[in-house]
């Protein structure tokens, strides 16, 4: 049996590692999916919209361990990814006269970035987690909502307001400036997922992630036990939020500026859709859905200007024109229909069942 | 002294609309424990339907308006209670699914109202006599808000006297009370799952139309501001309850008024301190029951 499963893992680990050496060489290559990408994969924008979905699958694990693994349905966690972005803006612009080398202020800018995101992590987490459940998610959704005004209030003129901020490339490294440039953002972004990835299998692996499971199945058995759910609860609440606003920092670079829409509900109500119709089950249903909703959202957008679209009537043609409304509705689909998301596919199919499961499916966790 | 009356009317009026919506909200969530994201696509629809009625008819004048909230309490309704039948039974009992359905009726809903009525502000006429002011102790006061007081009240006097009086009202409150006793004693608590949709979808109906008022126009994301707001005060008020869900509105509203007036435009964030400080000191809430 144990020989069987580090066989498994094994197996696991080197698919990994090669799909991480096969995104990674992409930028090399000349790879042509009409209708799914909108370009070859070696030009400046199919990279960039190639990048921003490894981001958004980044930013969908984190929002994984908070909402799959340990069960708290948030509603901020936008305020944290913009955190990461509007942070490292703002740090940059502040250091931007200093007489430092570059290279040590953009290192202390997103050191900086990371205590402010740790801190307001820590902060909103201690007062939502007194809370649980549906109370939890409206706090959550409350504190991001506060965020998203102040950021569009401009105080100061230090966010930009409605305009965004743009990134202050003085200090920037020259890597990762310019159009040009846009495999090494590429590269980033990958390196931000893989470094991501690591941290929530190290997370979910580690004591503190199966008691947060154990939490999410059964609160009151884990008290009995004698363990304070809150503390665990809150461990991950953080590690999920500065992850969040890592990927954040990635975003800044690769839009070279922040936009006030990162800091909305619906951004974060947009993850949520993310995993589940990833499958909130599984680590790779997350990133996974993360991909399928940028690559679905930019060419829905492209299929909503297109000549077949405008000669439909009205009634096709309103409806088919709005992404979020095929989004919307999918989603919906997908609760209803197809508990587990993508992830849940393999597995449903295999069983051959179409009843809806009792419970969830967690054992497609690999 | 005049100030403080125009901030004080003027935040019962707005918290008349956080009512409007917070009394479904709370209701639905009491009796079901579902927290429905598509509440402000009920309003926003209703607010669209019932000025395109009151436009067609009678653009401006009492009559149209009168037909606006007809038409916008009867789509509220019946919108809530499609959606209830057609969706949200079907996921009886799983609070989470049920969450997150909602949330993708809203996201739907929000993108189709923007793609059938532009993403701009639709401004509306009102009757002449809302635009105007009154004198009341000094402060000049829109007529709009005494509308919307007027209105907030006679909802909340009237789901009052349904839940204090009537057989079904008793049913629900018996089952945001206990609702696997009030099953146990043999009564399909289910039915009154749809009731309470359509009665909360009316209010938000009600709500949008007059929302249309207050701004003085319609749009898409008309319901997604105040939806927000009326979470906030739920959670305040305590979940499930309709007394708390009625003072937390006032509170919040007003609160937000003055400090909007005082203290430089601060108001949404005074309102989510105050969310956090009733959290650390009373985590259920000012009214809800013990958890």
């Amino acid at each position: 049996m144990n020989r069987l499963m580090t066989a498994k893992s094994l197996r696991l680990v080197i698919g990994g590692v090669l799909l991480v050496v096969a995104l990674a060489i992409l930028p090399l290559l000349a790879i042509d999916i009409p209708g799914v990408l909108p370009g070859p994969t070696y030009t400046p924008g199919t990279l960039q919209l190639l990048a921003f979905a490894l981001l958004i699958a980044a930013l969908a694990l984190t929002y994984r361990i908070m909402f799959g693994l340990a069960g708290l349905l948030s509603f901020g966690h936008a305020l944290f990814f913009a955190a990461g972005a509007y942070g490292l803006a703002m740090t940059l612009e502040a250091f931007g006269p200093a007489e430092w080398p570059s290279a040590l202020v953009f290192t202390v800018a997103i050191a900086a970035t990371l205590v402010l995101g740790f801190v307001l992590a820590a902060t909103v987490g201690a007062l939502a987690l007194r809370v649980t459940g549906i109370s939890f998610a409206m706090v959550t959704l409350a504190f991001a909502q506060a965020g998203s005004v102040l950021i569009r209030r401009n105080p100061g003129s230090a966010t930009g307001g409605d305009e965004g901020l743009a990134l202050d490339t003085a200090h920037v490294p020259p890597e990762f400036v310019g159009v040009v440039d846009t495999r090494n953002l590429y590269w980033l972004a990958l390196g931000i997922l893989v470094l991501v990835y690591l941290i929530v299998l190290w997370v979910e692996k580690s004591r503190a992630g199966h008691v947060a499971e154990a939490i999410r199945e059964n609160e009151l058995r884990v008290r009995v036990i004698g363990i304070r759910p809150y503390n665990v609860k809150l461990l991950v609440f953080i590690a999920a939020s500065v992850l969040a606003s890592v990927a954040g920092m990635g975003y800044l670079l690769l839009q070279s500026g922040a936009a006030p829409r990162i800091a909305t509900a619906d951004f974060t109500l947009t993850l949520l859709v993310i995993v589940v119709l990833g499958g909130a089950g599984a680590r790779w249903g997350a990133m996974v859905g993360g991909i399928v909703y940028t690559l679905l959202d930019q060419r829905l957008t492209a299929l909503a200007g297109s000549d077949a679209i405008a000669a439909l009537p009205d009634i096709l043609r309103v409806p088919l024109s709005e992404p979020l409304f095929i989004l919307g509705t999918l989603f919906v689909l997908v609760v209803l229909f197809l508990p587990g998301g993508i992830a849940g596919l393999p597995a449903r199919i295999a069983t051959g069942r179409k009843q809806h499961p009792v419970e969830p499916e967690e054992a497609v966790d690999a | 002294m005049d100030t403080l009356i125009l901030l004080v009317v003027t935040g019962l009026g707005l918290g008349a609309l956080y009512f409007l919506v917070a009394s479904g909200l709370s209701l639905i969530y009491g009796l079901m424990g579902v927290l429905n994201f598509a509440h402000g696509a009920f309003l926003t629809i209703a607010a669209f339907l019932g000025w395109e009625a009151g436009r067609r008819i009678s653009d401006g004048t009492w009559t149209g308006l009168a037909i606006s909230a007809l038409v916008g309490i009867l789509v509220g309704a019946t919108v809530a209670v499609l959606t209830e039948v057609l969706i949200i039974r079907r996921l009886y009992e799983r609070h989470i699914e049920q969450a997150l359905v909602t949330v993708g009726i809203s996201l739907a809903a929000v993108a189709l109202f923007e793609g059938i009525w532009g993403t701009d502000p639709i401004y509306t006429d009102r009757p002449a006599w809302l635009t105007q002011t009154t004198d009341l102790l000094g402060a000049r006061i829109p007529n709009d808000r005494f509308l919307l007081i007027a209105c907030a009240v006679l909802v909340l006097g009237g789901i009052v006297l349904f839940l204090k009086r009537t057989r079904y009202g008793l049913i629900i409150r018996a089952g945001v009370e206990n609702r696997h006793m009030v099953t146990a004693l043999g009564i399909d608590v289910r039915r009154s799952f749809t009731l309470v949709f359509a009665i909360g979808g009316a209010a938000a109906g009600l709500g949008g139309v007059l929302a249309s008022v207050y701004y003085g126009y319609v749009s898409a994301h008309l319901g997604s501001v105040l939806l927000i707001f009326a979470f906030i005060v739920t959670v305040i008020g305590g979940l499930g309850s309709l007394t708390g869900a009625a003072i937390a509105s006032v509170l919040v509203a007003v609160l937000q008024q003055f400090a909007n007036f005082y203290l430089g435009g601060t108001g949404d964030l005074v309102v989510v301190v105050l969310l956090a400080a009733v959290l650390l000191i009373r985590p259920r809430g000012l009214m809800g029951k013990a958890a």
